[in-house]
């Protein structure tokens, strides 16, 4: 590696610190950069990111909060509660309690009266306000505030809060109107173990939730939790694709599957344009006009101008919209009425047609892709049957029919991104720089049909075609690279001009 | 249901009968069932609804009081936070589990209710379009309520 390629990563490590707060990197940082030695250099349109488990995410908040405790010098759990307050903004956590201590303690829901430890008691004359229990040798709980309840009742408080209402960083004390809230110490103290550890999942969820670079990963009962540096201002520029450890592609910034080059932005227009019924929309006003009278929306269906509303009666000319009647016999020189509006008009229904031309256009290859997309399982589970029926007819080991595998997972994902070029050029104006992104998605698509239809050929031949087929597979490969790289530098550079505006 | 749910219960009815709040009787249907409560409101003076008498349901959950109680209108009745169907139900402030702490009592269920006569909450209303009338017609919303008492809550 040289120099160069050195620096440049370290500018990129400079640029993710600043977003982030360095909570993770200061553990990692040294293997970080070893491993960044081993690996190619980053394409453009990659990010750099991190996948934590659950464990790895209970240590970085317990991390945080042992130096805040530090710096502060309060107990761990209270940190805890002012750093969720805070969203997990240390600096602004320790510049405000230096400012204003007892402020911020009660805003935090926190007493500040926090010489005392919590404990388990016993208080003479007690009656519970919960249970009115009222028993000697009762045992008694209560936070800061003082606001004092049987354990028992508190137990069985908690563990509504926690198991039913799914609550964590926010449950008060049970006393109406008092908003102190019950730390990490006080479950730990009163509620039986299932209930503390579901406590702790919570809080892990909300943990990632508060932080703007963590998302779960969207994949079903995968609970690994994604980093990645990159911001929603950030979206118009970059698709921050991810690989979660589970092996799902998702974008960091909208959680939806991998849609690159395709901005999030663009994305969600697509998608609402598709679901809308605004094409049936477009189609009714390429195709029909309405009633001049009674406005109901009538379909030419002769070749006569002259039309009568069904529903009103009303006769009016298919061409001018005025009433028939003026026409008399010479309906040539409708056109002499209104000549400008009559232009406007017919001038408004072709460009209508056209726009739906054009969505219809790209809508039909997005709409083939996406179902080949959906038939991925399929062909994934033909490729399996088709790997084991070779090794039993050509004799070849296992790992000499791993092409097929690959060759497989190659070609979803490019159709995956195919899927994502139509919804981008839809939105592309037109200019010098679509006709390199039309070639571009010319040579991925035909490079991708030819991989596709080797992979329909029959078993038998598969053998045959081998060398052939893994040369497509880099080469089809190796196309998806060139158009994303393309796409993600023009998006960086800000040299796409789309129709619609990004933010 | 625990013995704390049916002492505290018990406490709960006795300080009511100790110290009825005004305008208001609530008891249990039955010395048998203690979490099945006939409330009857009347209207303070001064309210949009005064002249009327409401009978309510109140209902205790098993798990009380770690969960809140339910209330519903027998009577018909127009107003904002009163769901307008056959449950006349009321679901705001303490009556939310979000927002319903243990050592809430009955007495402060009645006093939200009846207060809510006094004053409808149009903030955290379950009858938008009420809430609106209320905010934008006052003369109307007026009619319709006095209207309903006339129908639904004259005490024979």
């Amino acid at each position: 590696m040289s120099d160069d390629d050195f620096m440049s990563d370290e500018d990129f490590n400079d640029e993710s610190l600043e977003e982030t707060d360095s909570e993770f990197e200061d553990e990692t940082y040294d293997d970080d950069r070893y491993l960044k030695y081993d690996k190619p250099q980053r394409k453009s349109y990659e990010v750099e990111f991190r996948v934590y488990s659950d464990s790895q995410i209970q240590k970085a908040q317990a991390e945080q909060i042992e130096e805040v405790s530090n710096i502060l010098g309060l107990p761990s759990e209270q940190c805890a509660v002012l750093m969720r307050h805070f969203k997990w903004q240390k600096e602004r956590l320790i510049e405000q309690y230096l400012n204003s201590q007892e402020e911020v303690l009660g805003a935090a829901g926190l007493d500040t009266n926090a010489a005392r430890t919590l404990k388990i008691e016993k208080v003479k004359g007690f009656m519970c306000d919960i249970c009115c229990n009222d028993e000697n040798g009762l045992e008694t709980f209560a936070l800061r505030c003082d606001h004092r309840y049987c354990v028992e009742c508190y137990t069985v408080y908690l563990e509504q809060k926690i198991k039913e209402e799914g609550e964590s960083g926010r449950i008060q004390c049970p006393c109406e109107g008092c908003s102190t809230l019950v730390d990490s110490k006080a479950i730990k103290l009163l509620a039986p173990k299932s209930v503390s550890d579901r406590y702790q999942v919570l809080l892990n969820r909300t943990y990632v939730d508060d932080k703007d670079n963590l998302r779960w990963c969207p994949a079903p009962n995968c609970e690994y939790a994604v980093d990645c540096a990159i911001g929603p201002k950030q979206l118009t520029t970059i698709v921050p694709t991810v690989v979660c450890s589970c092996g799902h592609h998702f974008c960091f910034g909208c959680g939806l599957n991998d849609h690159q080059p395709c901005p999030c932005a663009l994305v969600k227009k697509w998608i609402k344009k598709c679901e809308d019924d605004s094409e049936t929309a477009n189609w009714i006003s390429a195709n029909t006009k309405e009633c001049p009278k009674c406005l109901a929306t009538i379909e030419k269906n002769g070749g006569c101008n002259h039309m009568t509303c069904r529903k009103c009666k009303h006769e009016f000319c298919w061409v001018c919209m005025g009433p028939w009647s003026e026409h008399g016999t010479s309906w040539y020189n409708c056109n002499r009425f209104e000549e400008k509006a009559g232009v406007d008009a017919r001038d408004h229904q072709a460009k209508s047609r056209a726009s739906l031309e054009r969505y219809l256009h790209y809508y039909n290859r997005y709409a083939n892709h996406e179902q080949s997309a959906k038939l991925d399982k399929d062909l994934y589970l033909k490729t399996e049957k088709k790997m084991t029926l070779l090794q039993s007819q050509s004799g070849m080991s296992w790992i000499e029919v791993q092409y097929l595998d690959s060759a497989s997972k190659v070609l979803q994902q490019c159709r995956q991104t195919l899927k994502w070029t139509y919804a981008f050029a839809f939105y592309l104006e037109r200019n010098n720089l679509t006709h390199i992104f039309e070639d571009n998605q010319k040579d991925l698509e035909m490079a991708v049909e030819t991989l596709s239809e080797l992979f329909e050929r029959p078993v038998e031949q598969l053998a045959s075609l081998k060398v052939e087929m893994m040369d497509k597979t880099a080469y089809v490969n190796n196309r998806r690279i060139i158009l994303l790289d393309d796409t993600a530098k023009g998006l960086l550079e800000d040299k796409w001009n789309f129709t619609v505006d990004l933010n | 249901m625990s013995s704390g749910s049916l002492r505290r219960i018990t406490k709960e009815l006795t300080e009511l009968n100790e110290n009825p709040p005004s305008g208001v009787t609530a008891c249990p249907i039955s010395d048998s069932d203690l979490y099945k409560w006939n409330v009857t409101l009347t209207a303070p003076k001064g309210s949009l609804y005064y002249g009327g008498v409401f009978h309510l349901n109140l209902t205790l959950p098993s798990e009380y009081p770690f969960k809140p109680p339910t209330l519903n209108f027998t009577t018909k009745i127009y107003h904002p936070n009163v769901s307008n169907d056959d449950k006349g139900s009321m679901c705001l402030g303490i009556l939310r589990a979000e927002n319903w702490k243990p050592s809430c009592k009955i007495l402060a269920v009645l006093e939200m209710a009846r207060g809510l006569l006094l004053e409808p909450n149009v903030d955290d209303a379950v009858e938008t379009n009420i809430a609106d009338q209320y905010k934008n017609d006052r003369a109307g919303f007026e009619k319709t309520v006095k209207q309903w008492i006339k129908n639904h809550a004259k005490e024979k």
